[in-house]
């Protein structure tokens, strides 16, 4: 057993040994601030791994980035096939506001659903990636999160198209779909880096979340009026429903988009209560993530 | 510490009692019937008891330190825990207990994972540089040189096709190619060496020895005792995760030649 002598470090335990030649801990955990330096300096992976990841999707298909535009399409008109035709759940509306609602509630909910299922799998499906090169593993809900944005992007072009087929034309309101879609983003991506860290421990969240997001997708008024559909039980079950993320982001963008889907639909304090969501889930989804860092990788 | 760094004798990756356990779910195939996996559900068990999570001890209490300047290759049979130390080493696998202690930010030479098949190599190229850390510009003034060295345009325009459409030769070359485009303080190399025809094997050989140049330390994992004799002055040995021997390249070798040859 030999190791090059080394006289004066002789007999030094390991740990002062590194102290003495200010060596630090491999894989520890950086601070807050230093992590959020790091996470900005590697911006550019993000971005072109999301977008890596979105040219992939579809790169087998003869069809190729055609189904960008036309995935959202079909779900759409499968929706309106059940809910509009079939059980009349538009009870309340105008056919001109209720297919531009249900579009948008499709839409706008898929963005925040497919955010929290490649959350789920952000880490525990990336795991050679996390064991093969370092960087801050937020990194991988983000991109993520990003990826699904851009798709919401292509959903958007079908979306205005709707819109203008049933009356709604461009207007200055439109232009709140920056403001509600980013106060969205900033929850998806929250909400993911919750869901990365709890499916990285354990990976059988991703069998259970699809029954959880179906739970609240049908809770949360995609493809009817909460308010017209519960006018009969108690108002607290209405509000709580009205108040919660998915509900409050979608209907910020009916409102915008859809000329007949007024004020009077929205709850009070809307724009806070989707700052606050963002606020809320953002930070503290952030942290929670980052307080784990460490130990993503783990066998 | 500037005063100590240039030192050659500085220490550049300490494990101190280094233990690294692996958890597998057993999934289906351990007591895999439905109705088992059923009571299982019922019946409450603390997370780690439960019967479908098995330990692996992959490395067991290893000790030592590399100094600057040093080549060490890692040897032992397959299982043995080598990959898995260098993981360790660059902090990509959490220890179970013990720690080590690195100058800088050792890195793994590999970017395999990162890499996805779907894509042109070209924007694979841009993708694995910028998950290796580097730079949007880094990369772009990189470019060239990477698709040079992988010789992948040697057979016409390939470069602009799909990773999935290579064979399975220029694919490796390509990868090599990207992960070597970076100068590392702490360089770790996993049996990178036998990748492509033997032009190219000579070709990534000067590649790894430029970068042992300008690296610290490099360790180097590695089933070939011919590439170990060549690069590295300094050897450990594991087996079953245990660091069996430690000393000059000659020594161990013979001493492992000797066991493996009964």
């Amino acid at each position: 057993m030999s190791a090059p002598p080394s006289s004066v470090d002789e007999g030094l335990a390991p740990g002062d040994l590194a102290a003495k030649y200010g060596l630090s801990v491999s894989g520890a955990r950086p601070g807050l601030f230093e992590y959020i330096r790091e996470l900005w300096s590697r911006r550019h992976f993000i971005l072109a791994f999301s977008s890596a990841k979105l040219t992939a999707q579809y790169s087998q298909a003869k069809l190729g980035q055609v189904w960008q535009v036309a995935t959202p399409l079909l779900n759409a008109l499968v929706y309106y096939l059940i809910f509009g035709l079939i059980l009349d759940a538009g009870r309340g509306m105008s056919k001109e506001v209720y297919i531009p609602f249900l579009v948008t509630g499709i839409f706008v909910f898929t963005f925040t659903q497919s955010s929290v299922m490649a959350g789920v799998r952000a880490i525990s499906g990336n795991l050679g990636l996390v064991r093969a090169l370092h960087f801050p593993r937020a990194t991988l809900p983000i991109s993520f999160s990003l990826q699904q944005l851009q798709q919401l992007l292509f959903s958007l072009v079908v979306l205005a198209a709707v819109a203008i087929a049933f009356g709604s034309y461009p207007s200055l309101s439109w232009l709140l779909l920056i403001p509600a879609l980013f106060l969205q983003f900033v929850f998806n991506v929250g909400l993911a880096m919750i869901m990365a860290r709890m499916g990285s421990k354990t990976p059988d969240l991703a069998q259970l979340m699809p029954f959880v997001m179906r739970t609240w997708m049908y809770a949360s008024g995609v493809m009817f009026s909460i308010p017209v559909m519960l006018a009969d039980k108690p108002a607290w079950i209405a509000d709580v429903l009205m108040y919660n993320p998915a509900a409050v982001y979608m209907d910020l963008v009916r409102f915008a988009l859809i000329d007949g889907y007024g004020a009077s639909n929205l709850p009070a304090h809307v724009w806070a209560t989707a700052l606050g969501w963002a606020l809320v889930f953002g930070i503290g989804g952030f942290v929670y993530f980052w307080k784990a860092e460490e130990r993503y990788g783990r066998g | 510490m500037a005063d100590t760094s240039q030192n050659p004798l500085a220490p550049t990756v300490i494990c101190d009692d280094v233990h690294i356990v692996y958890r597998v779910n057993a999934g289906g195939g351990g007591k895999g019937s439905a109705t088992a996996a059923l009571s299982r559900i019922v019946g409450k068990g603390k997370a780690e008891v439960t019967r479908g999570v098995r330990k692996v001890h992959a490395v067991r209490g290893v000790t030592f330190t590399a100094y600057r300047g040093e080549a060490i290759g890692l040897i032992g049979t397959n299982g043995s825990g080598k990959s898995t130390l260098l993981r360790a080493i660059a902090g990509l696998l959490p220890t179970e207990s013990g720690k080590v202690y690195t100058d800088g930010q050792p890195s793994l030479l590999g970017v395999n994972a990162a890499l996805m098949n779907d894509l042109t190599g070209e924007r694979n190229v841009i993708l694995g540089g910028l998950a290796m850390g580097m730079g949007r510009e880094e990369v772009q003034t990189r470019y060239q040189d990477i698709v040079d060295f992988s010789g992948i345009n040697d057979k016409g325009d390939f470069i602009s096709l799909p990773m999935r459409t290579y064979s399975s030769g220029m694919g490796a070359r390509l990868r090599f190619a990207i992960a070597a485009a970076k100068n590392h303080d702490v360089l770790l190399i996993d049996e990178a060496l036998a990748t492509g025809d033997r032009k190219f094997q000579i070709r990534s050989e000067a590649r790894i020895r430029e970068l042992r140049k300008e690296a610290g330390t490099v360790f180097l994992v590695s089933h070939s005792n011919k590439s170990i004799r060549d690069t590295c002055d300094r050897v450990l040995w594991l087996e079953k995760g245990q660091l069996l021997m430690d000393g000059p390249t000659d020594e161990v070798l013979k001493a492992y030649e000797r066991e493996t040859a009964r």
